[in-house]
């Protein structure tokens, strides 16, 4: 009975926006509702949430079929971790998108779209069989190709040809991928695969599995050298469906990442692992490279969803404890902080007319609010104290240490010092300067657009002040992660 | 039997991917759809492939196929078959609004 807690938040949001295309017309309706079954879903996961770091991992056999035979979902505190983190995002969305939407795109199943995209990340979160994280991320994208073309604009269709495109090719992959894995050890389910990896010791084969499973991930993660497909498709659409895809869509890769290389894939090392704290490296460079080469603030911000995603491939990388521990801190950290980027910047180009930096300038005598929110995001992104950005990045660099990684850290805290300087660049060119006397303040909407926001921040805030309450559970499930035989007995019983 | 199904498959993923890198949009279509034939038929051959025995999996029965994936193809290409659809509609609108189907002319800039 208890065990279906586990379904709850796929469930919620798939009936809440099959729900929600029934009277998609009634603005006034639809609105209140997302709205409120946003944040009853976000108490039921805060429930779970509590319920699974009290008692230990919620195992749902779905129609009652013994684990390795039917479909498992596996609730562990990292998964429900990360329900939540996206849940309080899904809300400041949700109270974001009738000021930024027109009445036109909301009327266009955006909240269907919506829920779905929730259900889909929800559902790939929770998942223990690697066929339904296939089906789960195809609910996602399916929900993420409706929300992209939302609009309909000319740039919006053009880019979303290329964002459908790679992501059905790696799709297709992953496909062939669990085709392979099936053959090998015929199983797909998740503990399963795990065990008999385990037992065979890790041939040949199933190595190349694992790397063309990376190459998979790392796909649709945005890792280098397979992030150029990503830039451009997020920052055409409305502002906030870009927060919906930087904080997510590119974190359930990661998440996949964590799972697949802590759980099944953990006996040579030497081949997977390492190759991953190069490509870490790599991908933090040229990503902060990438973000300091444009003027246009949309494409600053989408560049930076690309060394976020770096730091925690090196996490993921080191292999400790320590590192496991940052990778899921900065996760947790760059789904709000990006969702906040996303929401701020959607927010300036719409108050300024541009997104073109070098047409804006004294912004913060207008909206002063905005200004000092976009501050500290700058902050938390960059990874200064007191902020949870921080936090994330020192447990990371020190995973790093332990394992004598030290050239790879030392390019860490390098790009961040580029990282903050491509968003401190807004600021300083948008924000600061002489007054556009041209510009007439729209303070209502700016109030609107800063309160989602600073919810968001506030989050961030409370995850580097208040570290001390959220380390040691964080740093428990690091220990998990490095135990995979706690989550193979959880799921397998025996 | 499953020796020619591989290179089957693999013949599909070729030309699904020789098409995907041309610049016209429908090629790039035909060539997503050939690489998920590819795929698919790559799933059932990697499940072994048996004539003649029924999916059942009970007491005394020695000779079966394998259910499994069969089910997964099924959930496969139903999610090919949905996306394609999509593309291929998206593809006319954006050929439409550009005015243009060459992927060449559909680079953009910096700041629209």
């Amino acid at each position: 009975m208890i065990s279906n807690l586990a379904v709850l938040p796929i469930v919620i949001p798939l009936i809440a926006g099959v729900l929600a295309a029934l009277f998609h017309k009634k603005l006034k309706v639809v609105r209140i509702y997302s709205q409120v079954l946003t944040l009853i879903n976000t108490a039921v996961v805060t429930y779970i949430l509590f319920y699974v770091h009290q008692n230990g991992s919620v195992v749902l056999e779905s129609g009652d079929w013994m684990a390795p035979f039917g479909i498992v979902l596996v609730a562990d505190m990292l998964s429900v971790a990360l329900v939540l983190t996206t849940n309080i995002v899904a809300i400041a969305c949700v109270f974001y998108a009738p000021k930024s939407l027109d009445e036109k795109q909301e009327e266009f199943y955006f909240y269907t779209f919506y829920f779905l995209l929730i259900t889909g990340v929800s559902g790939a979160f929770i998942t223990g069989d690697l066929f339904n994280l296939f089906v789960f991320f195809e609910v996602l994208l399916m929900a993420s190709y409706g929300l992209i073309v939302l609009g309909g604009g000319k740039v919006q269709l053009r880019e979303s040809i290329k964002y459908v495109l790679i992501n059905l090719f790696s799709s297709m992959l992953f496909v062939t991928t669990i085709a392979f894995l099936y053959s090998v050890v015929g199983t797909v389910n998740m503990a399963q695969i795990a065990e008999r990896v385990g037992e065979v010791e890790q041939t040949g084969i199933l190595t190349t599995i694992a790397i063309m499973l990376f190459f998979v991930f790392g796909t649709k993660a945005a890792l280098f050298p397979l992030y150029y497909w990503l830039p451009r498709p997020y920052i055409a659409p409305n502002p906030v469906i870009s927060a919906l895809f930087g904080a997510l869509l590119t974190k359930v890769g990661v998440y996949s990442l964590i799972r697949v290389f802590s759980l099944i894939f953990v006996h040579e090392r030497d081949v997977t692992h390492e190759f991953f704290v190069w490509i870490a490296a790599l991908t933090l460079i040229f990503g902060a490279i990438g973000a300091l080469s444009t003027n246009n603030i949309k494409l600053v911000v989408a560049y930076n969803i690309i060394p976020a995603v770096g730091f925690m491939l090196l996490g993921i990388g080191v292999y400790n404890s320590t590192g496991f521990t940052g990778a899921i801190y900065y996760l947790i950290n760059d789904m709000i902080i990006k969702a906040a980027l996303f929401l701020l910047v959607g927010a300036i180009a719409y108050l300024a007319g541009t997104s073109d930096l070098r047409k804006m300038r004294g912004l913060i005598h207008h909206y002063p609010l905005l200004g000092w929110l976009f501050f500290i995001s700058a902050f938390v992104l960059a990874g200064i104290p007191p902020f949870s950005g921080f936090i994330g990045k020192l447990i990371l660099l020190q995973g790093a240490m332990e394992a004598n990684h030290i050239v790879v850290a030392i390019i860490g805290l390098a790009s961040s010092l580029l990282i903050l300087l491509s968003v401190i660049r807004i600021f300083i060119r948008g924000f600061w300067g002489e007054k556009d006397e041209s510009i007439i303040p729209d303070k209502k909407a700016a109030r609107g657009f800063a309160l989602p926001v600073a919810f968001l921040l506030f989050f961030s805030v409370l995850l580097g002040v208040g570290a001390e309450w959220f380390y040691p559970s964080i740093e428990g499930i690091g220990e998990y992660l490095m135990n995979p035989q706690n989550y193979i007995e959880s799921v397998l019983k025996e | 039997m499953e020796i020619i199904m591989s290179i089957l498959a693999g013949v599909l993923f070729t030309t699904g991917v020789y098409n995907l890198l041309q610049k016209q949009m429908l090629r790039i279509i035909i060539g997503t759809a050939l690489i998920s034939h590819g795929a698919h038929l790559f799933i059932l051959t990697m499940g072994e492939l048996k004539r003649g025995a029924p999916p059942i999996l009970e007491d005394g029965i020695e000779n079966y196929a394998d259910p499994l994936p069969q089910a997964l193809i099924l959930t496969s290409i139903v999610i090919s078959f949905g996306v394609t659809s999509l593309l291929l509609v998206l593809a006319y609108r954006a050929s439409k609004e550009n005015g243009t189907d060459n992927m060449d002319k559909l680079r953009g800039s910096e700041n629209d």
